[in-house]
């Protein structure tokens, strides 16, 4: 029988890995269930982790540091929403161009902030975290946006599945065209799908590095972006399914981990590999079936819309 | 105010050409604007950045060097768009390709003779290759798209490479540093010039501007692949084989990622070591969209990267800019690129009040 404070202690990690993947998922799945490809999360994931990093450090206060992150991949959405919404360019090339400037442009902004020291988010709420009992201490790494990640996926099902604006959002994403005709405002509604996707990726980047880590250091992102895009896909653009998914991937993070812990020789840069072949993995399961896909994928995503053609 | 765009009745030809130019333009002004905000001197750092280099010889031969793996990762990546086939992991490719020509140098050792520097370009092309096979075979055969696939496996083989030169291959004499032995003259690219570090691979990265023109322009693959990127339903119809294509295109720029890789680590590089490329599979990106898809336009966009590499070299010893600085200017690049290329299609217009309607 293992000890009952491992399997707590794995759970938690687990629900820690995952939170980034289901906040950054999140968002990407409303922005493609309204039509739009956005492949920028991992862009905007950084750009979050080192401006919320960057806003804690000068105020002292995480909540601002998350507020600012958010800002920032809202921002950056918007540039993304600016290039594909209303110039109609391609939006795989946008997305990519926004992930190589993201790349760039949080590297640029923390280049002061490398290895600066920080306090965890979950020591910030609890000073005494290093005090308490091994149980107890597990609890409280449950922090606020770890909670977020387990309620976020039940109220984005909600809101597409029960909520007028989702049902909108979704119609949107079927067919701009007859959307348009009915008189709903295809491109506000897509902008507005996109900035809550950038605001989302944001949050999921400031988790990384106010409270995962804790600390800022370039390209820390490490391809979850790119992961959580996978999981839209593998969930088949339905939320739970979705941090069902994340959850599955946190475990596997964390499983290179727990590898080492069992004292069972594997080279650390071939377990770091795991997770990026996970997710080539769950990709070939999930598109084998191309019925399945092509029955859930938003029938107009990818493409932009004119209203003359 | 809004902006509203108006189709054009025929693409503006023109644009196609002149949009990267309009794009290194604004680029280079935002790249003023950020220098300011850094606390540069805008007008020093553009010098800088962009005409001190092709000052001296030293620098022309330094931009040669850096164009070569921009060029034949281009290249490639530019066949596959043209074929609606994405393969955004050149990086990967490219670190296979160096992981099997430089394990080839490593297996050789002293021995071999002129026969190592062949193997070592033989197994770097075959390394890219294969390593675009998985996502080729993914695609065809299970429908993965090809953009995760590739780029996941693009930090597999980044850690692969990290494994070896921390493992298996790490030299026993390197005082225990991430990194291979050093290949030996025999297992080295010949220089081009003397003093300096371009070799013979800049030529190999020449002769792919013509080959893959002459490939996409005169033959029947070529025809094939322009068909199935332009009209994917005509391609079908006309039997041309849809997996076929995918095939051959991540083939063939796997196999030029890989020629780059190589050519990296037995030249400038002269070793394994877990860093061999500052991003040039993710910036030969960037490259192909802006040199239109075409070779020709490709070889002179390549310079251009290029020339922002080195100049980021010189930002960051003369300036003390960081070398993130690079990063930003590339996306720049692409943003406006992607931003002028509108009007090929489109006229904008600044409609004063929203909702009149234009015939």
């Amino acid at each position: 029988m293992p000890d009952p404070g491992i399997i707590l202690a794995i759970l938690v990690a687990t629900l820690r890995a995952a939170t980034p993947l289901v906040l950054a998922g999140l968002g990407e799945l409303v922005t493609e269930r309204s039509g739009v490809l956005n492949l920028g999360i991992e862009g905007m994931m950084l750009v979050g982790a080192a401006v919320g990093f960057m806003a804690t450090v000068v105020t002292g206060n995480p909540a601002l540091g998350m507020i600012a992150a958010m800002l920032a991949g809202a921002a950056m959405a918007l540039v993304f929403g600016f290039l594909t919404l209303s110039l109609l360019a391609n939006q795989v090339a946008t997305g990519l161009a926004l992930t190589i400037f993201g790349i760039g442009l949080s590297a640029l902004l923390g280049v002061d902030y490398q290895s600066h020291p920080i306090t965890g988010l979950a020591t910030v709420i609890s000073p005494h975290l290093s005090e308490a009992s091994p149980a107890v201490q597990q609890l409280l790494l449950i922090d606020p946006l770890v909670m977020v990640a387990v309620v976020a996926p039940f109220l984005v099902h909600w809101y597409l599945t029960r909520a007028r604006g989702g049902l909108v959002l979704r119609a949107v994403g079927e067919s701009h065209d007859v959307a348009f005709a009915l008189g709903y405002p295809v491109i506000r509604i897509r902008y507005f799908a996109v900035m809550f996707g950038g605001a989302m990726s944001g949050l999921a980047g400031s988790y990384l590095s106010l409270a995962y880590t804790p600390m800022w250091t370039e390209n820390m992102v490490a391809g979850r972006g790119w992961i959580a895009l996978a999981l839209v896909v593998f969930s088949t653009w339905k939320p739970i399914m979705l941090a069902l998914g994340a959850l599955l991937f946190g475990f596997v993070t964390i499983a290179q981990f727990q590898v080492e812990a069992l004292g069972i020789d594997i080279p650390p840069q071939l377990l770091a590999t795991l997770p990026y072949l996970a997710t080539i993995a769950v990709l070939v399961l999930i598109s084998r079936d191309t019925t399945r896909t092509k029955l859930n994928a938003p029938a107009a995503l990818g493409r932009s819309f004119h209203p003359s053609t | 105010m809004q902006l509203k765009l108006e189709a054009r009745p025929a693409r503006l030809a023109a644009m196609v050409w002149l949009s990267p130019v309009v794009a290194v333009v604004l680029s280079a002004v935002a790249a003023g604007l950020l220098f300011a905000l850094l606390g540069r001197d805008p007008l020093v750092a553009l010098y800088t950045l962009f005409i001190a280099p092709l000052g001296t010889v030293m620098g022309l031969t330094e931009l040669g060097l850096k164009a070569t793996p921009l060029l034949l990762c281009a290249v490639g990546i530019a066949i596959g768009c043209r074929a609606n086939v994405w393969n955004i992991g050149a990086e990967g490719q490219f670190t296979i390709g160096a992981i099997c020509g430089g394990g080839v140098a490593l297996a050789f050792g002293e021995s071999g003779g002129a026969l190592v520097l062949p193997l070592m370009l033989l197994a770097g092309i075959a390394g890219g290759a294969l390593w675009a096979a998985i996502p080729a075979f993914l695609r065809t055969k299970y429908n993965a798209h090809e953009i995760l696939t590739t780029l996941m496996l693009s930090y597999v083989a980044v850690q692969i490479l990290g494994w070896l030169v921390h493992g298996p291959w790490q030299d026993p004499e390197g005082f225990n540093f991430p990194q291979t032995r050093q290949f030996l003259p025999h297992a080295t690219l010949p220089l081009l010039v003397e003093g300096a570090r371009l070799n013979i691979g800049a030529l190999f990265a020449l002769a792919v501007v013509p080959l893959a023109a002459v490939l996409l322009g005169r033959t029947m693959t070529g025809y094939r692949i322009r068909v199935a990127g332009l009209a994917p339903g005509a391609a079908r119809y006309a039997g041309f084989s849809a997996a076929g294509t995918v095939w051959f295109s991540l083939l063939l720029s796997g196999g030029l990622a890989g020629l780059a890789g190589i050519c990296e680590v037995a030249g400038p590089v002269g070793q394994l070591q877990p860093i061999i490329s500052p991003g040039y599979g993710y910036a030969a990106i960037i490259v192909a969209f802006l040199g239109r898809l075409n070779p020709v336009g490709i070889l002179f966009a390549s310079l251009l990267m290029a020339l922002i590499y080195l100049g980021g070299e010189g930002l960051q010893m003369d300036l003390q800019l960081p070398p993130a600085a690079t990063g930003v200017i590339q996306g720049l690049l692409l943003f406006f690129l992607l931003a002028a290329d509108v009007l090929i299609l489109y006229r904008p217009r600044l409609v004063l009040k929203p909702g009149v309607k234009h015939a």
